[in-house]
């Protein structure tokens, strides 16, 4: 049984692992503050997510498990809210859109 | 008076979830901190606090979190695929879509839905036209009704389910 629960855990914190690798990767390699902040968004919330919860089936239902799935819920809603203001911010302060980008909706309407 | 009790409720679930193992001790501080929590910002929580009773609103919150969950994790190994190709296939973009969402809650559980599914990332919200800016990685379509089809459809039937 305790076997199974850390292979399950070790699984979903690889698994996390991945998509925050992948995640930094994107904050690399893409060209704008808007598609960066998509990449690291999306990644980093599930990856991380995906750790807390490795974390939660690994500990069982104690102290750490339960702050785990806490914070995991917590990072769920908080996180997209800071990757909003972020590039709402940037966009307010007049940071460009990538030069290729097909269009600004938000810039032709005078915001 | 209902928002601040629907308050004290949550706020000492979350405090007797954060010191989880219960004992006598920290439910007696929870009870007076969220209590006087609750006294005090309880009346800028909700605004319709009668929703909380409703239990078809919480069935279909259950059903909306393994949709979302699916979104999320199709999002990631989009973004994966994406980051790892050599060509770098991007074609990125601000659109315009439309929403029929008032509440704030469902705008902003709205907006965060549409930040963590495939290509989407939102930028601002206009509640009064009820319109959200959302950043799309590939701009398959400017017309504002497709893009609303494509992007926000999805997940507005059901959160307007929930807290409409």
């Amino acid at each position: 049984m305790s076997n199974i629960q850390q292979l399950i855990g070790y699984i979903f914190i690889i698994l996390g692992l991945g998509f925050d690798i992948f995640g930094c990767i994107g904050l690399l390699r893409l060209p704008d503050v808007y598609n960066r902040l998509q990449a690291t968004t999306k990644c980093v919330t599930l990856g991380t997510c995906s750790i807390l919860f490795g974390t939660f089936i690994m500990k069982g239902l104690g102290t750490t498990g339960v702050k785990a799935i806490l914070v995991a819920v917590f990072l769920l809603l908080t996180s997209p809210v800071a990757a909003h203001a972020l590039a709402r911010g940037a966009h307010k302060s007049g940071v460009k859109l990538w030069p290729k980008s097909v269009v600004d909706k938000y810039e032709q309407d005078g915001n | 008076m209902k928002s601040k009790i629907v308050l004290f409720i949550i706020g000492f679930l979350v405090w007797s979830l954060l010191t989880w193992p219960l004992d006598l001790q920290h439910l007696i501080v929870g009870l007076i901190v969220s209590a006087f929590v609750a006294f005090i910002t309880g009346d800028l929580f909700s605004q319709r606090p009668h929703h909380f009773g409703h239990i078809t609103r919480y069935l279909w919150f259950c059903y909306y979190v393994p949709v979302f969950l699916w979104e999320c994790l199709k999002a990631n190994i989009d973004v994966a695929i994406r980051v790892l190709n050599p060509r770098l296939p991007i074609n990125p973009g601000i659109v315009k879509v439309k929403t029929t969402l008032r509440s704030d809650t469902g705008l902003t559980f709205l907006a965060n839905s549409i930040t963590l599914t495939p290509g989407t990332f939102c930028v601002d919200i206009d509640a009064e036209k009820g319109v959200l800016y959302v950043h799309w990685i590939d701009v398959k379509t400017q017309d504002i009704d497709k893009a609303t089809e494509l992007i926000v459809s999805k997940f507005e039937k059901i959160l307007k389910k929930i807290f409409e």
